[in-house]
């Protein structure tokens, strides 16, 4: 598969990898003094793959995702990525004073895409999540799954090589979530956008992963990693998809458990 | 594994792209206008009711002797006779224009002033703690309290008058902006800096539109200050030389012991004050909320 071939190619170029994190660790200060939030991380994202980053509450992953996506900076360790990392939120993060398809232009305008090509673009990409005609909507008028797509259209729109996704799909109903992890994982062929999503759904992370990493809690750290050779397209109730999670779960509950004992 | 595979493949495809579409259909709310009736039973007809109210109880007063003194309550019908005499005389909308003139010039003044200062302190820490107390502080000072000096200061002319009117919206003004931006989900923030708005691009495409409905209703209360700074103005410095507006109207009617034209400024102002806002703030922070989604209906 593709990660195993970029990961033998593993270069100095910034072509072989759309992220690099090397030894990155972060702490906050907390009332205990600092806490470390982040320990030792290093990870590898390769052109074109889609990795996903699990743990529970408190493994940091939100925080290690900012760290990427350069909204903040690690205590220490490095970070690069192969450009401006684009970054999907939980909640849809489109601005309501603007319709669906201005969200998307002022993506493309910040980027410095020229006026007359921006409408154009703006309907190629809606077209892409599939709600062509929905340009001038207004974001309240969107159902919760309609507006994701938006945010990942305009997402897209950033052009950038690396997709953060940071729970997207947490707050939609299950229905609406299967069928975005459909979407998600079209787009992200299509694109040969590389992605990495956070997620604490295990199932959600086999279904759409080609590599799974687990994250230990209290401070985050890598504790485990699986490929996922399972071929696309995948489906939530596939017997291999319930068999790897059913592994990884048990993993998890086992990082969860060391917790309970001090 | 494999038996997994040709079925899934069967599943996708065309498939997806028809579920999703029934998904958007079954998720999306239809929302369409009231019929006029309703709106008339539940936005008019109570308004209009309870002014009825009000009249038929002045009236009553008056014809039933209650209070038998018409230079202290004038009937109904002898302020509409001053008011219909104005109008016949072509003084009446002399007086509005005068007042309303000054009013909305004044606020623009205002608007000009207090718009950029609002910005200053929101985005500019040290200003705001310089200024920004102040500024709330201002807002419970009566602007009655600025007509003497400015009258001192500027003498009694129309500059005194705009000085009262920027003295007392340019603080409302400037703090609904304050409070616009402080309201501005920190995450609208967070998505435009990985859109790449920082610095100026970030306050032009992402804070000021987001502070929106703070600011328009800093606008409202701002007009609503200019009014009442500008009647105060007028009433306290008045003056034949700068022209009849409805506080020197209202001054007018009390030095010539005339209840019925003292109600006569006094609904005119009240009307004007009302009229205004319903027919230039009120749309506009309808249309700001209502664009947003976040106007909830009744």
């Amino acid at each position: 598969m593709a990660t195993t071939l970029a990961k033998a190619a593993d270069g100095t170029e910034a072509a072989t990898h759309a992220a690099r994190i090397e030894h990155v660790s972060k702490s906050f200060a907390g009332p205990a003094g600092q806490q470390l939030v982040l320990d030792d991380i290093t990870l590898d994202v390769a052109p074109g793959e889609f990795v996903t980053l699990l743990g529970a509450s408190g493994c940091g992953k939100s925080t290690l995702l900012n760290l990427v996506a350069g909204l903040d900076r690690p205590t220490s360790g490095a970070i690069s990525t192969d450009g401006r990392p684009a970054l999907m939120f939980q909640e849809h993060a489109l601005f309501p004073w603007l319709t669906a398809g201005k969200n998307i232009e002022l993506a493309l305008k910040l980027r410095g895409v020229a006026k007359d090509e921006r409408r154009g673009r703006a309907e190629e990409l809606l077209g892409l999540v599939r709600l062509k005609g929905a340009h001038g909507k207004r974001v309240h008028e969107l159902s919760g799954g309609m507006r994701q797509r938006v945010a990942l259209a305009r997402a897209i729109a950033q052009e950038s090589k690396l997709l953060l996704m940071d729970e997207p799909f947490a707050a939609l109903d299950a229905i609406t979530r299967d069928v975005l992890h459909d979407e998600l994982t079209r787009i992200w062929r299509e694109t040969q956008l590389s992605v990495l999503f956070v997620t604490h759904n295990v199932r959600e992370a086999v279904r759409l992963a080609q590599r799974v990493v687990l994250l230990s809690s209290r401070p985050g750290r890598i504790a485990r990693e699986w490929t996922v050779d399972i071929p696309h397209p995948r489906r939530i109730e596939d017997t291999a998809v319930a068999e790897l999670s059913v592994e990884i779960t048990e993993e998890l509950r086992g990082e969860i458990r060391r917790h309970g004992q001090h | 594994m494999a038996s997994t595979e040709t079925t899934a493949q069967d599943r996708d495809g065309g498939d997806l792209a028809g579920l999703e579409a029934g998904l958007d259909a079954l998720e999306t709310v239809q929302t369409g206008r009231k019929p006029f009736r309703q709106t008339f039973v539940e936005k008019i007809l109570p308004p209009v009711l309870a002014i009825a109210l009000v009249l038929a109880v002045w009236q009553a007063l008056v014809s039933f002797g209650i209070v038998d003194d018409p230079t202290k309550l004038p009937s109904p019908g002898a302020v509409w006779g001053v008011l219909q005499d104005a109008w016949l005389k072509g003084e009446l909308l002399g007086y509005i224009w005068t007042s309303v003139s000054r009013g909305l010039l004044g606020f623009f003044f205002a608007l000009l002033i207090g718009t950029p200062l609002g910005l200053l302190v929101a985005r500019v820490r040290f200003v705001r703690a310089a200024i920004g107390p102040i500024l709330s502080g201002l807002q419970s000072l009566p602007s009655v309290a600025w007509v003497p000096p400015a009258v001192i200061w500027l003498g009694l002319n129309n500059q005194m008058m705009y000085a009262v009117i920027l003295l007392g919206a340019v603080p409302s003004i400037a703090n609904g902006l304050v409070s616009g931006v402080d309201q501005v989900p920190p995450l609208f923030l967070r998505a435009g800096r990985t859109l790449g708005a920082t610095g100026l691009k970030g306050t032009w495409h992402i804070v000021l539109p987001a502070a929106l409905p703070g600011y328009v209703a800093g606008l409202k209360q701002g007009w609503a200050f200019s009014w009442r700074s500008l009647m105060a103005a007028e009433i306290i410095a008045s003056f034949p030389d700068l022209g009849v507006g409805l506080g020197q109207l209202l001054e007018n009617g009390r030095n010539a012991s005339d209840m019925a034209m003292v109600f006569e400024a006094i609904l005119l102002i009240l009307t004007v004050g009302i009229a205004i806002d319903l027919l230039i703030f009120s749309p506009l922070e309808r249309w700001v909320l209502r664009s947003r989604g976040l106007l909830v209906k009744g």
